[in-house]
């Protein structure tokens, strides 16, 4: 559906490199990575706000590289709405519709439809300055859909909103992908919102992309170092490679497959890795004696930091855990982790 | 609570300020009898010299709109290399003193100069016209109404204009349904001091055209010939009937957004 083939993009410091991308039909896509990695710069790049210097950009079969904005049918969403002040809600919604050959019936089952599904009956005669964020959101996807765009591009449409009208979006959100036939692109750092709602994502960092895959692959084998650290993989270590096992420093660590290079790094998630006071006696695991050098409050969990030998692991346990294991910092404890937890390149 | 000398500086500079400004306004306004300002505004020249003032100026502010707005667009919306000496010479008109103004355009309107001699060759005459009254204010008055006009465009966030690209809309569809809704309000003000700083304009004027008379020349002329006496009514018109024509325009559009 979204063809990318090796875009170039100059704008001031900011700059695109060598981006490949394909995106299927009606496909929930996200793109993940830190600030000013080019996300939006990428966003406003297919749909032909900001001008590139090479590449090509396909829609289906069609070149749309050197096409004006508004002849793409590519509606964008951003984060902070965008939404006309000087129109109410309904004439924010069919604010498109003066530009479309879009039959009137049509246009108002249509319109009835977002207006049902996003709850915005009430609301219709109403000025954006007198709506909430969460309401502000939904105006904006609805005023995107509305002219049925092929492509729907969403800047981070959920990270300036509430908790509680985040999830409330993010599950409209859902509904209206399923059941319609428009790609969604769209850029968050929140992981929660690219594990319910996507299928694949790529990684961008520094205006190029690390990774594109599904998101299990991205999340549990990051291919470069920068995405282990992206997505979480908090235990990081370079590791020499003998057989089956890594070597970290003094510790030798199982992996159960045999790598193909010498050396490399392992990953592990914080929560795959296990924290005991006793020693465990499998021999799936892998186990350390260490010590607990520091515990950080993470609000629903606590982030553990344990030194076996000269490396140092983070491990991620629940507020219970942590009062039934009567950690403290200096407490004498085991770490363990299996083998098929811990991600290696 | 007790309040810091910081305060009382604070006020007590604001009332030295209102007081320095509107004293001498005042004293200018009660000290014509109402019989001598009656008297003055039958005074047909007057009535045209006041006429020609707001004529001249309301001209001045078309043409900055016409030729300033998409000026002002284009440096609200775009970085360029140079963007920050075309501000600059922009702001140059507020810089120079006022007789210089009209000796410039004077040199170049003049005979001595390819643009005075397609000037005259068309017809149109600078010196000691309307023509060249209304050039003047259009230089004096222009910097006004695009640089209030570029604020207003640059409080409108970009991204709405490219919402509306997304949706369908051309570049001056965008235009028309969205920033210029949402710049009228700048506009007007650009248009007012420009206006405002319009018709104050003496010093360019009287070098360019003494003739025809504009209400501030007409000041100066009673001034010099007759002294503060007869010059007061004729400036009491004045800035009474320019006070009302701004504080309608206010009024109008303060009226406008209460609506909205």
């Amino acid at each position: 559906m979204i063809t990318i083939r090796e875009l170039n993009i100059d704008l001031q410091e900011f700059h695109l490199r060598n981006i490949n991308l394909d995106i299927a039909e009606n496909e929930f896509f996200i793109l993940m990575g830190p600030t000013g990695a080019g996300k939006t710069m990428l966003l406003e790049a297919i749909a032909g706000l900001i001008p590139l210097m090479s590449g090509k950009i396909l829609i289906g079969e069609r070149e749309i590289t050197k096409l004006s904005p508004e002849k793409r049918g590519i509606g964008i969403v951003y984060q902070d709405y965008a939404l006309f002040p000087h129109l109410t809600v309904l004439e924010n919604i069919t604010y498109g519709l003066h530009f479309h050959r879009i039959d009137k019936t049509h246009a108002e089952k249509r319109l009835d439809r977002l207006l049902e599904v996003l709850n915005l009956f009430g609301l219709k005669q109403r000025f954006p300055v007198n709506l909430s964020g969460g309401e502000k959101q939904r105006v904006a996807l609805a005023r995107a859909l509305m002219v049925e765009p092929k492509v729907l591009l969403l800047d981070e449409p959920l990270s300036a909103l509430d908790p509680n009208f985040r999830e409330e979006v993010r599950g409209a959100l859902k509904r209206l992908h399923q059941s319609s036939t428009t790609t969604f692109l769209m850029v968050t750092h929140d992981f929660a919102e690219v594990l319910s709602l996507a299928g694949r994502a790529a990684v961008m960092n520094n205006g190029r992309i690390e990774q594109i895959g599904k998101i299990e692959e991205i999340f549990k084998k990051p291919r470069s170092r920068f995405v282990a650290d992206f997505v979480g993989m908090k235990n990081l270590f370079r590791a020499e490679f003998r057989e089956t096992r890594a070597l970290v420093s003094n510790l030798e660590i199982e992996l159960g497959i045999e790598p193909i290079n010498s050396h490399g790094y392992i990953a592990i998630r914080p929560e795959d890795i296990v924290i005991s006071r006793e020693a465990f006696s499998s021999s799936m695991r892998n186990l350390f004696p260490g010590s607990v050098t520091t515990i950080i409050d993470q609000g629903f969990c606590y982030e553990v930091h344990v030194q076996s030998g000269e490396v140092s692991f983070k491990s991620l346990i629940t507020k219970s855990s942590l009062i039934e294991l009567e950690l403290r910092e200096t407490t004498e404890v085991f770490i363990s982790f299996k083998a098929t937890a811990i991600h290696s390149f | 609570m007790k309040r810091e000398p910081f305060f009382w500086i604070t006020i007590s500079c604001g009332l030295v300020i209102m007081a320095f400004i509107l004293l001498p306004l005042i004293q200018m306004m009660s000290a014509p009898s109402v019989g001598m300002l009656k008297e003055t505004i039958h005074d047909k020249d007057v009535l045209r010299s006041i006429r020609l003032s707001i004529y001249t100026a309301g001209l001045a502010a078309l043409i900055s709109f016409v030729l300033g707005t998409p000026l002002a667009y284009l440096l609200a919306r775009s970085a360029f290399r140079g963007k920050r000496l075309v501000e600059s010479i922009i702001d140059l008109p507020i810089a120079i003193p006022h007789p210089v103004v009209g000796i410039a355009i004077l040199s170049v309107a003049g005979k001595n100069h390819w643009i005075g001699q397609i000037l005259s060759e068309l017809g149109i005459r600078i010196m000691g016209s309307v023509t060249g009254i209304v050039t003047v204010l259009t230089f004096v008055g222009l910097p006004f109404y695009l640089n209030a006009t570029k604020t207003g465009f640059e409080v409108i966030s970009p991204r709405l204009e490219k919402v509306s690209r997304s949706l369908g809309a051309s570049m001056s569809s965008t235009f028309f349904r969205i920033t210029f809704p949402l710049a009228w309000r700048s506009m007007l003000i650009g248009l007012i001091m420009c206006c405002a700083r319009a018709i104050s304009e003496f010093g360019a004027v009287v070098i360019v055209a003494y003739h025809p008379m504009i209400a501030p020349v007409m000041i100066y002329e009673r001034f010099e010939a007759y002294g503060l006496k007869y010059s007061q009514p004729v400036a009491v018109w004045l800035v009474s009937i320019s006070l009302i024509l701004f504080l309608l325009l206010r009024i109008l559009t303060l009226h406008k957004v209460k609506e909205e």
